[in-house]
């Protein structure tokens, strides 16, 4: 079980410290016949061994390209870094080229898909591609590459996996998908995982099981992890912090619990709303109106704007940016003028 | 997978008997009597009877029917009366010119389309790719008999390097090889480049590359193998026409292949082996269809395993 772990192993001593990877500021761009899209814009997070942070928002709002910018997976020659840092290990990946990027990608930084069956290759046995790590990246033979694969099989729960390693993905079901594409990140132990809308594509009792698994895996390795999500109930029992991002900017970012109980963003207040509560069983959902504004024709000032039930002229003139609201507690961030308004009110 | 290939087999038959009885019908709906085209519009009444008796025409049609089907369940599929010999012979003579031609037709495709396809699709949008997709629907839109035309024009009658008619050699097929080629390679590079294109986009690729793998691997392992599955059927299919004779290529360079024969005995109105002419065509056609879908089950588990 434990054979192919390298890594580090003990959760206590690396919990502490320096963050493992930092962004700063990122600034992704991407051309398109229409113009330029600025699909992130001045994103910074951080993330510490053993921790996990989830990155919250709609689909469009930048989490999956924040996902692709680390991994160097931007659509070329369409989307491009054009500003900040991706600081890992005293190396600045924002600045490399992809093909250097691409030597930390699964030994140090590994990531999982949103839809595990086309995230798998169609032609290949589940088994080669598990081995694909060992085989590639640390040039073993393929007797001993497969054996690794059938142990990570096993770690992350395939039953029957002697013989299953020799199906395609397509004979597998949803969540085991997920968990084969979850044995094949971890392979080469990394020390950061990505997980970019693990989760989604999977049935409810399904999405569960899979938490758990990345979560029991997260407190046997120490690894940290990035959880981009949409459905701010299956973060909640992983993540203790949290990143909200709304049109390519983070809008709120602190420890989840403050967040939840005290949202010092609308558009935070306005997700947190929309949830199907136990409360509210027989009422109407609450969505947030609107729609998330086009990238290519953001309006001034806050982009939430147009959709926020609070904005004043202020808002439609002058972006705010993140700042901790007076009187609370330093790490919950929002950028919104009215966040005190917006905390008194809770 | 031998239920699935008993299935085929047992619709192979029909088709190739539904393909039987329409040439036999067509054949003699086309007005034209065989007895005067071999003995000549002055020949006299009985000369033409008997020729017709020999023939087994003087029959009526139903019985005319049954003989040939009978025939072609064993393998005997009439003499030829313009050529004296048995059609399945001189089919015989003929299908293995024109299956080296279709070999090597298909080989040549292949060989220029998949680095040209390659190069299109990893330098989408740019010069190299503009170039390469502007080429090859330039070339697929000239028309098979001009370019034979004009390379025959070229290299056999000003430059009488190659020679221009007839199976002589190696250097009799460059030319026909060429004309054959020529478009398949434009259709071939296209569906290459975008079938890679396509692939490329897809959420495996991603996969591939976040576990870290040179591009070299991810675009030739991972890529190419699922980009190979539709071109696979094409190629097959192309395969299937080629080896159905290259009727206006092989009729431009003389070259005796079964598309030859073909036009040779429709001129001469020689029932017998255009009937067995367009059978083995069809045959050919069905069995090469049968292979390729093997083979697509081969490179697509997905179909393979699906029962």
């Amino acid at each position: 079980m434990t054979t192919t772990q390298t890594g580090p192993l003990n959760p206590s001593t690396s919990m502490s410290g320096a963050p493992l990877l930092s962004v700063q500021d990122l600034t992704v761009e991407f051309s398109t016949a229409a113009g330029v899209a600025r699909a992130l814009d001045g994103v910074s997070f951080e993330v510490s061994a053993g921790e996990t942070l989830a990155i919250l928002g709609e689909s469009g709002s930048g989490k999956s390209t924040t996902a692709q910018a680390i991994m160097a997976l931007l659509p070329k020659p369409a989307g491009a870094i054009t500003g900040g840092k991706i600081l890992y290990a005293g190396r600045d990946l924002a600045a490399e080229p992809a093909s250097k990027v691409r030597e930390v990608c699964g030994t140090e930084i590994a990531m999982i898909f949103q839809d595990p069956l086309s995230s798998l290759n169609p032609v290949f046995r589940v088994g080669a591609q598990v081995a694909e790590p060992f085989r590639r990246r640390r040039g073993m033979g393929r007797r001993d590459a497969w054996a690794r694969a059938l142990d990570l099989l096993k770690r992350v729960g395939i039953p029957d996996a002697e013989t299953r390693i020799n199906d395609y993905p397509h004979q597998f079901s949803g969540g085991q998908r997920q968990r084969i594409m979850i044995a094949m990140a971890l392979a080469l132990d990394p020390k950061v995982l990505i997980a970019d809308e693990p989760t989604t594509a999977l049935d409810v009792t399904v999405q569960k099981q899979v938490m758990n698994l990345l979560a029991d895996l997260q407190a046997e390795t120490g690894m940290a992890m990035v959880l981009i999500s949409h459905d701010l109930g299956v973060v909640a029992e992983v993540a203790k912090r949290a990143a909200i991002m709304y049109a390519g900017r983070i809008v709120e970012t602190g420890p989840i619990r403050d967040m939840y109980d005290h949202p010092a963003h609308p558009y935070t207040s306005g997700l947190l709303d929309s949830i199907p509560s136990q409360s509210s069983v027989g009422g109407r959902l609450k969505p947030i109106v609107g729609s998330p504004p086009n990238l290519l024709n953001l309006p001034s000032g806050c982009a939430f704007n147009p959709r926020c039930p609070f904005a004043i002229d202020r808002c439609r003139e002058l972006a705010p940016t993140l700042r901790t609201p007076e009187g609370w507690s330093e790490g919950h961030q929002a950028a919104c003028h009215l966040s005190e308004e917006m905390l008194a009110h809770v | 997978m031998v239920g699935y290939l008993v299935r085929r087999l047992f619709l192979a038959v029909f088709v190739l008997w539904g393909v039987a009885t329409v040439v036999f019908l067509i054949v003699r709906v086309v007005p034209a009597d065989p007895a005067l085209l071999i003995a000549g519009s002055d020949a006299p009444a009985e000369q033409l009877a008997q020729i017709r008796q020999d023939l087994g025409l003087d029959q009526s049609l139903l019985v005319q029917y049954g003989r040939f089907l009978g025939g072609a369940v064993t393998g005997d599929l009439g003499q030829s009366y313009s050529m004296k010999q048995p059609a399945v012979s001189l089919i015989g003579q003929v299908l293995p010119n024109t299956a080296l031609l279709a070999v090597l037709a298909c080989a040549v495709a292949l060989l220029l389309a998949f680095p040209l396809g390659l190069i299109a699709a990893l330098r989408a949008n740019r010069a190299v790719d503009r170039v390469v997709t502007t080429g090859s629907l330039f070339t697929q839109a000239l028309p098979n008999f001009w370019i034979g035309v004009v390379l025959l024009l070229v290299f056999s009658r000003t430059l009488k390097w190659l020679p221009s008619v007839g199976l002589d050699g190696p250097k009799s097929l460059i030319l026909p090889t060429i004309v054959l080629a020529l478009p398949f390679v434009s259709v071939l590079t296209r569906m290459i480049r975008n079938g890679l294109l396509e692939v490329m986009g897809e959420s495996y690729i991603q996969t591939a590359r976040a576990k870290g793998l040179p591009e070299r691997i991810v675009i030739f392992r991972h890529a190419v193998r699922n980009a190979a599955i539709p071109v696979i059927t094409i190629v097959g299919l192309q395969f299937g026409t080629l080896l159905g004779g290259a009727v206006v290529t092989e009729s431009v360079f003389s070259f005796p292949g079964i598309g030859r024969l073909l036009v040779t005995s429709i001129q001469l109105r020689d029932y017998n082996v255009v009937q067995a002419c367009v059978l083995v065509i069809a045959a050919v056609f069905v069995i090469i269809n049968l292979v390729v879908d093997l083979m697509y089950g081969f490179l697509d588990p997905r179909v393979r395993l699906a029962k």
